[in-house]
């Protein structure tokens, strides 16, 4: 089952909030991790493990650091999936 | 220079019988008791020999925000709620942040952390391990959250001697305070450890009475019957300062905190001295300290676990630093009510002693059924009042290790 990019942002945002509890409406595809969401690299690699899980896909740790927006991700997922 | 006074200005706590100090306070006065039965699928799925313990009243994540909770502990989120009323109770005191420090204890830390993250190890590998684990199973996770929400940079230290812990970090606290170090210390413990692995070892190790058909009966210190301590959980926390420092800004005073004794056993890893020859020296270190005589001290919170060789070790302390005075002097055994926090129990009943002071009652010792013969204390199961005059208490606590701990507070 593959997942659409709106179905991936809204997922992402889900966990971005239970993360870090800023608001869903704030995630948004141009947005920044680091210098948009101010999140730090613990919580990006919590909200990375549970991406995993949710969308049922591998990011591999040196992956991460080229995911420097939320579209980054959900275009990583989207195009990664099994 | 000259010593400074040091007094306490705050008092924070959530416990099995309140969910704040003034209502852990109310509820020990009218003799509630905080043990019920468990209602968790693992006491039935492991048949746990011990079936009941005092949980806290209020959950901490019910109270702390969801994204600051779910990167703790619940020692941890404990420990905060109990540090931040403490800190909103000596009115958000006006300090220099590199004078002002967090002495914050456990017994067992974030055992809760531990054990769900090798069960997720388990399940679904190593991926799936939370990078949060470590910085929050660590014993000082507590101390360190304290300070980084307070804004504490003197110092955050953690103890960790069992169930001494809480009064040994008030000890530590209150010396660095005497060294001049800082001129404000919030000083506490928690534990959040009422799972079924420490259930399993303290029930196992005969430490935990089985009156699993009673619950709220089962705590009894000084009752010729009693058959082991009840589990509990929680943190407590008080805000200790200087006089100067507090006169300076008109805080409110609740005592002072006029001295501390440390001490170790070297006996038995779980079984007190039977002299008590190690917690008799912690309390005269602490009169010592006080600047104060035996004759002097008009009120004992007790450490009294409702353990058979525990509560007469404690007894044989009191006895031989006392004498036959011992007998007169009201003594609280508040576990009674509360349970055993572990490494929260020496600063709630810190706070306890406290309040004891402050309003001239010894607290309740509920469930005294027929009080044994060879320990004839002065304990009663309503509150006893302290008469008048100038008041000088001690809180005693002792843990596995031979860890024992006494502090003294002196009416403001």
């Amino acid at each position: 089952m593959a997942f659409s990019n709106d179905e991936v942002l809204a997922g992402l945002a889900e966990l971005i909030t239970d993360e870090t509890g800023i608001s869903a409406d704030e995630v948004a595809l141009e947005k920044s991790f680091t210098d948009d969401l101010d999140i730090d690299s613990i919580s990006m690699m919590t909200i990375v493990v549970n991406a995993e899980e949710k969308f049922g896909v591998t990011i591999p740790d040196d992956e991460v650091k080229n995911l420097k927006t939320v579209g980054d991700a959900v275009t990583f997922i989207t195009s990664n999936q099994a | 220079m000259s010593t400074p006074r040091i007094v306490v200005t705050g008092i924070g706590a959530t416990s099995p019988i309140g969910g704040t100090a003034p209502e852990s306070w109310s509820a020990l006065l009218a003799g509630t008791s905080g043990a019920h039965t468990l209602d968790y699928e693992w006491v039935g799925q492991y048949d746990l020999p011990v079936t009941f313990a005092a949980e806290a009243l209020v959950r901490p994540d019910t109270v702390l925000e969801r994204p600051e909770a779910r990167r703790l502990d619940p020692a941890s989120q404990f420990a905060l709620v109990a540090a931040r009323e403490a800190w909103a109770d000596a009115g958000t005191p006006d300090v220099e942040p590199e004078r002002f420090g967090v002495d914050f204890a456990t017994g067992i830390g974030g055992v809760w952390t531990l054990l769900d993250a090798w069960d997720t190890l388990r399940d679904k590998g190593p991926r799936r391990v939370m990078p949060m684990t470590v910085p929050m199973l660590m014993p000082n996770a507590a101390a360190a959250a304290v300070s980084m929400h307070l804004g504490a940079r003197a110092y955050a230290r953690t103890v960790a001697s069992a169930c001494a812990s809480s009064t040994e970090s008030i000890v530590n606290a209150l010396e660095h305070l005497r060294l001049g170090l800082a001129d404000v210390v919030i000083a506490g413990g928690t534990e959040s450890a009422i799972h079924p692995i420490t259930v399993a070892s303290f029930a196992s190790m005969q430490a935990l009475s089985k009156r699993n058909d009673d619950p709220e009966h089962a705590s009894r210190p000084y009752s010729v019957d009693r058959d082991g301590f009840v589990m509990g959980e929680g943190a407590a926390a008080v805000v200790l300062e200087t006089e100067e420092h507090a006169r300076a800004r008109g805080a409110k005073i609740y005592a002072a905190v006029v001295g501390g004794g440390v001490t170790a056993d070297s006996y038995h890893i779980t079984a007190p001295e039977p002299e008590g020859l190690g917690a008799s020296r912690a309390v005269r270190m602490a009169l010592e300290a006080a600047g104060a005589s035996v004759d002097d001290v008009t009120h004992i919170n007790a450490h009294a676990t409702s353990t058979p060789t525990g509560d007469i070790a404690e007894y044989k302390a009191l006895l031989s630093v006392f004498g036959e005075r011992v007998h007169e002097i009201p003594v609280s055994a508040t576990k009674a009510s509360t349970g055993h926090l572990l490494g929260g129990t020496g600063a709630l009943e810190a706070i306890f002693t406290i309040l004891a002071l402050r309003e001239g009652q010894a607290p309740p010792t509920i469930n005294l059924t027929t009080q044994d013969p060879e320990i004839p204390l002065r304990v009663s199961g309503s509150p006893i009042p302290l008469g008048d005059g100038p008041q000088l208490a001690i809180s005693n606590s002792f843990g596995f290790g031979g860890h024992n701990a006494v502090v003294a507070f002196a009416s403001a």
